[in-house]
């Protein structure tokens, strides 16, 4: 009847299309894929961009013409707080809010500063990094006043040339992954179980379809619609918050290889999850069975390395981890991906696995 | 006029484990006639409807579509047949328009979805979502998917169950136009005057056996015949004729 014989690349790519079309309408999609990654970049670029602040109180009485304040003035790390009153300050300090209060006196004797310094036990840390600071500022002062005396050790400070590495190039892999993972596994799961509730797929299954057809398909949709959503992330990191990509383009095209790598693996989850659930009720407590604990656990926000040791045996055991890891290495140590081989060792490892559990839990109908 | 065999069924058995679904049936539908198949829920109807449609596997027995056999050329079978399922849904998000689009690349064929709609007066609601239609417009879409690849028979499994009269009615003239157009007609009903006004020749199952298979005419004249008669005489109307004349015979949307 038909002249032509029958092609199963038109019906992958008219699965495909319809998939595609059906997940740039559908919100849960774009929200996990765009919106989360991109505002947790947003939030975690500007929490650790600006590095730490050390909040100090200028008591009302502070000297501060006096060298030492001035000198305190130009420190980047200091933040001297002068607008609240004398018992708010002390309020705050106790809460650890602000961090210490200073108040330089002039004296009439020798020597013509005393510098008063209240820290907080509520605040420790940045106590010491005021403490060294003013270490700092008092070894000049002295040393410039006495400049006839021979010093007794003298410090040489170099800075070598580095690139910065700064938290968005911790942070952005690791949202790169959170998106790729959120996509394959719930999406994933989600659609496969619609389908196959609703009977599309049994419909489907009325014409001469071929399975691999479905499944190519779908995937083919999603790993469109996920390698353009992690561009735009990159995109968005390199030219807002100055994202460090090496090798420009060969870098992104090297994280976008890693991205489809990454969601192949994790759609495996998805097609599991879609064939062990029962309904659509239990796709979201089994999919963050599986996101939730490589959410927090595979360097997505910090670094596995401050874990303990137990706790990073788990981590590394996890693709996302790797996944992370070799991204990092690619976006800033400029890597390519014949240097991440270990990496993509073990997201091979997991690649067969998952996929011989969903070959067993799949269902059609 | 000698009629030609489209569909052969030879002593089909189907068996979900212990449960004898369908316990040997055998019937044959006509070239170019609305076939019904009618029977109480559970009476192994859907069974036999997915079985010839490629959809299920059958424990026993035989069965030809179009000249081919169900056990060895099923791509040609799908290729030659429309079907519509009980409860089927489609795929999300996509309007009607582009649902089309998507079922001439499954079936490998280039049709404008207009032209589909069209034959269901359907192209006002081209860009509109399936789950949006009227329970009639539903009906309808699903039909204009099941002649997509110009099928030579169709399956509709209920295709009026839960219309109102107008939309039955509707959907009633549309099945009688795709069969004058060529194309054979198996259709599953609960409504035994729907089966009488629209199917030329009906078989009754019941607990998966074919109790019986005739044109509606004839089994009615041979009741008849037997001595039977209504408790209440036949009026020259009925209710639903009553309700036609009150509300309009045109087709309500929505």
């Amino acid at each position: 009847m038909n002249p032509k014989p029958y092609s199963n690349t038109k019906a992958t790519l008219a699965i495909a299309k319809a998939s595609f079309r059906s997940i740039l309408r559908s919100p849960s999609a774009v929200v996990f894929t765009l919106a989360f990654p991109l505002i947790f970049i947003i939030v975690f670029a500007n929490i650790g961009g600006g590095g730490v602040t050390v909040d100090v109180g200028v008591a009302k009485t502070c000297d501060t013409i006096s060298p030492v304040y001035q000198a305190l003035k130009n420190v980047k790390v200091v933040h001297l707080v002068k607008d609240q009153s004398t018992e708010e300050m002390n309020m705050n300090l106790s809460k650890g809010s602000i961090d210490a209060i200073i108040n330089i006196q002039k004296n009439n004797t020798r020597p013509p500063f005393t510098v008063n310094v209240e820290y907080t036990k509520a605040s420790a840390e940045k106590g010491n990094i005021l403490r060294s600071v003013l270490s700092n500022i008092y070894y000049n002062i002295n040393n410039n006043a006495q400049i006839n005396t021979p010093p007794v050790a003298e410090i040489r400070e170099t800075t070598i040339q580095g690139r910065e590495y700064k938290y968005i190039d911790f942070i952005l892999p690791g949202q790169l992954g959170f998106s790729l993972l959120s996509s394959g596994v719930f999406g994933t799961a989600f659609v496969f179980l619609s389908l196959r509730l609703t009977l599309v797929i049994k419909r489907f299954f009325a014409t001469p379809v071929k399975r691999y057809s479905i499944v190519l398909g779908e995937a083919l949709a999603r790993m469109t619609f996920s390698l353009l959503g992690s561009l735009f992330i990159i995109l968005v990191g390199h030219y807002m918050f100055g994202f460090t990509l090496v090798h420009g383009i060969t870098t992104v095209l090297n994280m976008l290889v890693l991205s489809a790598i990454g969601l192949i693996i994790f759609m495996g989850f998805g097609f599991t999850i879609s064939g062990i659930a029962k309904n659509e009720s239990t796709v979201p407590p089994l999919s963050n069975i599986i996101t939730l604990p490589q959410f927090l656990l595979s360097g997505t926000f910090f670094s596995v390395s401050a874990f303990p040791k137990w706790l990073q045996g788990i981590s590394n055991a996890l693709p996302l981890t790797h996944l992370n890891n070799a991204m990092r290495k690619v976006a800033f140590e400029g890597a390519g991906l014949g240097d991440v081989t270990h990496q993509l060792f073990i997201l091979l490892i997991w690649f067969v696995i998952i996929y011989a559990v969903a070959v067993k839990t799949f269902k059609w109908e | 006029m000698t009629k030609q065999p489209i569909i052969t069924v030879n002593d089909l058995v189907k068996n979900y484990g212990d449960f004898a679904a369908v316990k040997g049936i055998s019937f044959e539908v006509y070239e170019g006639e609305i076939f019904g198949l009618l029977g109480p829920n559970g009476a192994g109807k859907t069974t036999t409807l997915e079985i010839i449609e490629t959809l299920r596997q059958k424990t026993s027995g035989h069965i030809t579509v179009d000249g081919f056999d169900i056990e060895t050329d099923t791509d040609s079978i799908k290729k030659r047949i429309g079907v519509q399922l009980q409860a089927a849904g489609y795929y999300p998000n996509l309007n009607l328009s582009e649902l089309i689009t998507l079922f001439s690349g499954l079936y490998g064929i280039d049709k404008s979805p207009m032209e589909m709609l069209e034959k269901v007066a359907l192209t006002d609601k081209a860009k509109a979502k399936y789950k949006d239609l009227s329970g009639g417009q539903k009906q309808r879409f699903s039909i204009a998917t099941t002649l997509i690849n110009n099928p030579r028979i169709i399956f509709l499994d209920e295709p009026t169950t839960g219309l109102d009269p107008q939309a039955r009615r509707n959907l009633w003239d549309l099945i009688r136009e795709i069969r004058d157009q060529g194309t054979t007609v198996v259709i599953t009903t609960h409504y035994m005057d729907e089966a009488e006004v629209l199917c030329d020749r009906v078989a009754f199952v019941d607990g998966g056996y074919i109790i019986g298979i005739d044109t509606p005419d004839h089994f009615i004249d041979q009741l008849v015949a037997s001595g039977f008669e209504r408790k209440k005489q036949v009026k020259l109307a009925n209710l639903e004729d009553v309700f036609i004349n009150l509300t309009g015979k045109e087709w309500r949307e929505g």
